[in-house]
């Protein structure tokens, strides 16, 4: 098992687990995100196979309601 | 187009910007920016909510982004780096866009801008090719600092953010006007119909606003209001004035050929 965190949250996760995995247990796959691993994007066509490890921490973000 | 406001190479017809916070729900906002004629608006960006936004309506289905350009900001970002790097999620969220809102804020009780802060981030956003609409203070020196940095628009505030207070300074948003090349947006502080009118009035290129709809009684009302009044003040703006006298002595009805004086 592998500890990460995302939006502050932390995660387990059995390895190997590859963000695009990670999203749909998350239950956010098709949606229209953007995701940040230790302070570097992980631009979309690199989803697949990114592998995380272990202390990843993730900012998975949406468009909202701004000014 | 007739007229049209040319923002990064792009015209648009509309020269009223709205942002798309504080609504009721996602129907309120979709109506609210109909009613305002809108093409340009605003989105914050933030972390979603993990295992609970499943089926959860969200912001791009209620304004699809085919048929609006989105303009994400950096609301809430008080340093240069918390912008540039809320700029950098916004354009792989949204595809590689890269006309942005870029606002540093210097505390979180006037949301009054951070001018060193800004302008630290422009140069990295424009370097990086982003496209940046810039929020800032009424300051036509910074404004044209940020003009030399590369930005494709500034937007001074008129008042501070969600205060409604209107314009408080013409006399700078003149100068910016005078000095500035790029489009000059007034962005903050418009309360109601009159404040935009104004400010287009002035000559501003555009208005950009959120609260001033979003909080009104009947926000949609509200909304058709700033769309007929940023056009009004833009017509009178391009029709140009009467200069203003403090008493005239030219009647605007013929001075001949009045009845004769009744007899006393």
């Amino acid at each position: 098992m592998i500890q990460v965190t995302v939006n502050g949250k932390a995660h387990s996760f059995e390895a190997p687990l590859g963000i695009g995995a990670l999203l749909s247990r998350l239950e956010l796959s098709g949606k229209k995100i953007a995701v940040e691993r230790n302070g570097e994007i992980v631009p979309k066509s690199a989803h697949a196979e990114t592998l995380i490890r272990d202390g990843d921490q993730f900012e998975i973000v949406v468009a909202v309601g701004g000014g | 187009m007739k007229d049209a406001l040319v923002i990064a190479d792009r015209s648009y017809s509309s020269r009223l910007l709205v942002g798309t916070g504080k609504y009721r729900d996602f129907a309120e906002t979709r109506a609210a920016v109909e009613a305002s004629g809108a093409q340009i608006v605003t989105v914050a960006i933030r972390r979603t909510n993990i295992g609970q936004n499943r089926n959860e309506p969200s912001l791009l289905d209620a304004l699809p982004p085919s048929r609006f350009t989105y303009l994400p900001n950096t609301a809430g970002c008080y340093t240069a780096a918390d912008a540039v790097r809320t700029l950098r999620l916004a354009r792989e969220l949204l595809d590689g866009h890269e006309l942005v809102k870029l606002e540093v804020l210097g505390d979180p009780h006037t949301l009054y801008p951070n001018m060193p802060e800004t302008l630290a981030a422009a140069q990295t956003l424009v370097k990086e090719g982003f496209k940046v609409m810039v929020y800032c203070s009424d300051d036509p020196i910074q404004s044209q600092m940020l003009e030399a940095i590369g930005c494709v628009a500034v937007m001074p505030l008129a008042s501070l953010i969600g205060s409604g207070m209107g314009i408080l300074n013409p006399w700078n948003l003149q100068l910016i006007l005078e000095k500035v090349k790029v489009p000059v947006l007034v962005d903050a502080g418009v309360g109601t119909a009159s404040d935009a009118a104004i400010a287009m009035e002035l000559g501003c290129d555009g208005v950009l606003m959120n609260t001033a709809i979003a909080a009104a009684r009947d926000p949609v009302l509200m909304a058709t209001a700033m769309r007929k009044a940023v056009e009004a003040g833009r017509e009178a703006f391009l029709a140009g004035r009467m200069p203003k006298k403090l008493y005239s002595a030219a009647p605007s009805s013929p001075t001949e050929g009045k009845i004769a004086p009744k007899a006393a």
